[in-house]
């Protein structure tokens, strides 16, 4: 048929039997979406807002806004990552013996995927990013990062990302292959359809903008710092976001290249990691683990470094065993390269294999053990504000001790044989990436926001916001370690031993109140918007202890009108002690980078390049392969890329910000 | 000694960080580089040995692989996995131009470091998937 051909060409295999239209829940999903998104798109017309947000935000190289960005996709993402998680926890309540559920098994496999792979990729990585942008060039006392542009196109390159993986909600399906998108379940002959293709050139897209963003972060923190600022008198935090950004550069091509290989497998018919032919399935567990544990660390360290600065602004103190801590952190970086195996301990590498990456991943204990007692130790005798962030560190020290040490259980290879892909792992990684990362990253939230918006967060709701999370995240996952002791097995769509029921329906009310925590944190978020006036704070409203504060909150775009120079590890307190007072005159023009829209345009047509990809749409895959290329080569040629902030107008703002933050 | 002093002296201001200047010219360094930043850029010279090098260790595996030289498989397979690993270090000396002067010790403390991953990296892999291969693989005459 002529006709068919002709659609085959144009449209590859996208067709109409490609949208979801016999699943009920996605429609009524997609209506939802279409209404909301209809109705945020008529606001911005409505007031005009497009100009203002292309011109001061999209374009932007201004590493804060980049930072609150990231942060703004980190939070919508995390309510579509928390939608799945309850969509999963409700099956799972009522999924016993007669009663099938409400998900049929090809969705539920999409959810429990798109659920780890959008907290980890979309949530976890541009909310850590985030912070470290925003944070890090002010604790430093630079203006910028190395490359501003750079940073730009990284956010845009992880939105493409996040918008392929929303899409494939609509349009075709998301891979059921796990949240590492596993053969030999992704093995084209298991997975012919897009799932397994959307997953790889989302994440192929967002892999290389966090690349590119760990370069500019090592290098930001390696020559831009000011002068003054010895490696030994690095903020922690900066030591960790260091650390977390040398593990990104060292771990991503792997990642890449495992992807690209199984890129190979399903386009052109490699066998990689197919049993055919001298190719091996579990290679791809090897390379993907090998990017996968390190990458819990990249999570980890920074938010590490949050709760030094927290723990230390919020006791008045000094923190116990600076150099302790910068050591801690270095041998973690290394180590988390030297355990990967510990995941797949029941291949079959046997008993001498196993030990090593048994005792190896013991060992990482002894220094995360060591940071916990520098947190104690800078308590003790300190006088402690038990504020927000404070509130938050209080609870990671508590929740994520037990973490820990289910972790070293993990670690023990014969106990890993009867815990391997139970519930009891699922509940131990939640434990430590909700009770250490994403109560980190709440504590970093209310501890810099008044840093960037110039007023705090609400008190009340944020309380709530607090115990949601803390109480929702024992009652959800204590039941899960028991049934994961019991045996159940993760992924699970139906379970027949109606006498676990009772530990699904807890986990389900516990994570009904995490909900309650995430609405009180939107809640949270409106309400100190509507009452700025009431909440607004000084440049310095938790008397910090480091540079960012040294500057007006929110910073000029400049950041500092004059470098500081640094003479102790607590810059700012240092400061402060010696009288400080921000200069009055003597300005000097200031050169910045100019604002660009080349990152969003990039960044577009690698999405448009994955989507077409996905879909078999050869055309226009090479055409916007070819404008990618074409695009970014004449980029290359704009030399407008810098102007100068004279100094009367640098005296004008800090008049201004001086007169605001008294 | 003198009081400390809070800011930069006026040479270190204004300095912008825009994107044409690159890292280096961030606001002053006490542990700056040198001028040129001990980052020789090589002549031409080294630029064309770096080249012909390059083009010969690329040569002979090729030529190894299309005529089957060798009888052994196995030997061609470790001479061309010998000639890569000369080419990197060629690369690195004659395109990358690695001492360890360059960038004030960053450069080399960065390939050390990339040595070492990279070492790791294939070291634990191999390890791992030959001790998979021999206790999981079937043996001959074990039947299926």
């Amino acid at each position: 048929m002529f006709n068919e051909t002709v659609l085959k060409t144009i449209f590859g295999r996208l067709s109409f039997e490609s949208f979801p239209i016999h699943e009920p829940i996605l429609i009524a999903t997609f209506l939802g979406v279409v209404v909301i998104g209809l109705g945020i798109v008529g606001a911005i017309t409505k007031y005009k807002l497009w100009g203002y947000l292309w011109t001061e935000w999209f374009t932007s190289v201004d590493h804060k806004k980049i930072g609150i960005m990231y942060i703004i996709l980190g939070i919508i993402m995390l309510l579509r990552g928390f939608a799945d998680a309850i969509m999963m926890r409700a099956q799972q309540a009522v999924s016993f013996g007669a009663n099938e559920g409400y998900l049929n098994a090809h969705h539920y496999d999409q959810i429990f995927t798109a659920h780890g792979t959008i907290m980890i990729f979309f949530v976890a990585i541009p909310l850590v990013v985030g912070i470290i942008n925003y944070v890090m060039p002010l604790q430093i006392g630079a203006r910028d990062v190395a490359f501003p542009f750079l940073n730009n196109f990284s956010f845009w390159l992880t939105v493409a990302g996040a918008g392929l993986v929303m899409v494939s909600l609509f349009v075709g399906e998301f891979s059921r292959g796990g949240w590492l998108n596993y053969v030999p379940v992704a093995n084209l002959q298991n997975s012919p359809d897009t799932g397994p293709d959307y997953y790889l050139w989302a994440l192929q897209i967002a892999g290389i903008g966090t690349t590119l963003s760990g370069i500019n972060m090592v290098v930001t923190i390696i020559k831009m710092r000011a002068p003054g600022m010895t490696m030994m008198k690095l903020p922690v935090f900066c030591w960790t976001a260091l650390c977390s950004n040398v593990l990104v550069i060292a771990i991503f091509p792997v990642l890449t290249a495992a992807f690209a290989m199984l890129m190979l497998d399903r386009y052109v018919g490699t066998n990689f990691f197919t049993n055919d032919l001298g190719g091996n399935p579990m290679m791809y567990w090897n390379l993907v683990w090998i990017w996968g544990h390190p990458e819990v660390y990249v999570l980890i360290l920074p938010i590490f470094g949050i709760y030094s600065e927290v723990t230390s602004t919020f006791t008045g103190k000094r923190l116990f065993g600076y150099s302790s801590m910068v050591y801690a952190t270095v041998v973690i970086t290394i180590l988390s390269y030297l355990v990967w195996l510990h995941h797949f301990f029941t291949m079959g590498s046997g008993a001498s294999v196993n030990s090593f990456f048994g005792i190896a991943t013991m060992v990482i204990s002894i220094p995360t053990g060591a940071k916990i007692f520098n947190w104690l130790f800078t308590m003790y005798r300190g006088q402690i504000r038990f504020e927000l962030p404070m509130q938050w560190v209080v609870a990671f020290m508590l929740t994520f001790v037990v973490g820990g040490m289910t972790g070293v259980m993990l670690a023990i290879p014969p106990a890993d044989f009867v815990l391997h892909n139970s519930l009891f792992l699922v509940a131990h990684f939640h434990n430590v990436i909700i009770g250490g990362v994403v109560f980190g990253l709440f504590a970093g939230i209310d501890y810099w926001f008044p840093k960037a918006f110039g007023f705090k967060l609400d008190p009340f709701w944020g309380r709530i916001h607090f115990w949601g999370w803390v109480i929702g995240y024992w009652v959800a996952w204590t039941p899960m370690y028991v049934a994961g002791l019991m045996g159940v097995t993760r992924r699970l769509r139906h379970l027949d031993d109606a006498t676990l029921q009772p530990l699904f329906i807890i986990a389900a009310i516990g994570v009904a109140i995490i909900a309650i925590g995430i609405a009180a944190f939107v809640i949270q978020i409106v309400v100190s918007i509507i009452n700025r006036d009431k909440l607004r704070v000084g440049d310095d409203p938790w008397n910090g202890r480091t540079l960012e504060w040294a500057t007006s909150s929110p910073p000029p775009a400049y950041n500092f009108a004059f470098t500081p120079v640094v003479h102790d590890l607590d810059a700012w307190h240092d400061m402060k002690e010696r009288g400080h007072q921000r200069p009055t005159g003597g300005y000097m023009p200031i050169h910045m980078p100019r604002n660009t829209g080349a990152g969003v345009i990039l960044s577009g047509l690698a999405a448009v390049l994955g989507f077409a990809m996905v879909w078999y749409i050869w055309w226009l895959a090479a055409v916007s392969f070819v404008a990618m290329i074409g695009y970014g080569i004449a980029h290359t040629f704009n030399y407008n890329r810098d102007y100068h902030i004279s100094a009367e107008e640098v005296a004008e703002t800090e008049r201004k910000n001086a007169l605001a933050g008294a | 000694m003198s009081a400390p002093r809070p800011y930069a002296n006026s040479h270190d201001r204004g300095q912008g960080h825009g994107p044409g200047h690159g890292p280096r010219d961030a606001d002053g360094h006490r542990d700056a580089p040198p001028p040129d930043g001990g980052h020789g850029h090589g002549s031409r010279r080294g630029y064309v040995i770096g080249f012909l090098l390059s083009a010969v260790l690329t040569a002979i595996p090729f030529w190894l692989v299309m005529t089957g030289a060798i009888a052994s498989v196995q030997t061609t397979a470790i001479i061309v996995v010998a000639l890569a690993f000369v080419q990197i270090i060629v690369h690195t000396f004659f395109f990358l131009h690695l001492n360890p002067r360059a960038e004030g010790g960053w450069t080399l403390l960065a390939f050390i470091f990339t040595v070492i991953i990279i070492a790791i990296v294939i070291a634990g892999s191999l390890w791992i998937m030959f001790h998979l291969n021999s206790n999981m693989m079937p043996m001959d005459g074990m039947g299926m």
